[in-house]
């Protein structure tokens, strides 16, 4: 029962904590569902057995109240991830789409420089581990954008 | 590579210092640039604020979109690979003429 209850709440905890790091086991949790899933059966069969079996093992109202808890956790997890996940973000409808044009902008970067979208793609981009030849490439090929959350 | 997020200049000088990052990272605080590409996420963040929604574009030289992607789904981003198969295919239509 100990066992079952640890696994669900490990389960779920584990999955912000350590399986988001690898974009397939984030993308769809497959590690955490079968340990919730596990944790779940070992929870309901010390239950029964504390039900059944009062005098060889204790736990009826510690077991349903950890039972209830790990539900409601595993609940909310499933929850968040299946249906939360994907019905938060925007439709962003007039988000410039493949094949049109970016709308140019000039934004201070960290150091309070501005940096333009047509001054990227008009500058020679020189990686700071570039060697020899790449040092020379013209121009950017390309700029990929990534607008993020950020970190508050 | 650029990143854009609401967060200030320090906020991200920090955050490129702790990650060593070497791209620019830019602070659109008033989100004038994510409400122009229409990215805002209103009320996005825990306290309320708007912020950008995850987004990801791949933009040519002639600065036409080549690749954009837009998850529907918060823990589904876009993935390394995935921006570099964008880079190379576009790579490969410029080298053809196209």
């Amino acid at each position: 029962m100990w066992t079952g209850a640890a696994l669900v709440f490990l389960g779920v905890v584990s999955y912000p904590l350590f399986f988001v790091r690898f974009p397939g086991l984030r993308d769809f949790p497959w590690a955490n569902l079968p340990m919730i899933a596990l944790g779940s059966v070992l929870l309901a069969l010390g239950l029964v057995r504390a039900f059944r079996h009062p005098d060889l093992c204790r736990g009826k109202i510690f077991g349903s109240v950890l039972a209830v808890l790990a539900l409601a956790f595993s609940g909310f997890f499933l929850y968040g991830i299946f249906i939360g996940a994907r019905h938060v973000l925007p439709p962003s409808h007039d988000a410039p789409r493949v094949g049109q044009t970016a709308p140019d902008f000039t934004l201070p970067d960290s150091q309070n420089h501005p940096v333009s979208l047509k001054g990227a793609l008009n500058s020679p981009f020189t990686p700071e581990s570039a060697t020899g030849a790449e040092k020379g490439a013209a121009q950017a090929a390309g700029v990929v954008l990534i607008f993020y959350r950020g970190y508050w | 590579m650029i990143a854009i997020s609401v967060d200030s200049p320090a906020d991200s000088e920090n955050l490129r210092r702790s990650q060593g990052y070497t791209f620019p990272i830019l602070s659109d605080a008033h989100e004038d640039v994510i409400r122009r590409w229409d990215l805002v996420h209103v009320h996005g963040r825990r306290d309320g604020a708007d912020i950008s929604r995850p987004a990801e574009f791949l933009i040519d030289s002639s600065g036409k979109v080549r690749w954009a992607n837009l998850t529907e789904d918060f823990v589904v981003r876009a993935r390394p690979e995935e921006a570099l198969a964008a880079f190379d295919a576009m790579n490969r239509s410029s080298h053809s003429g196209e």
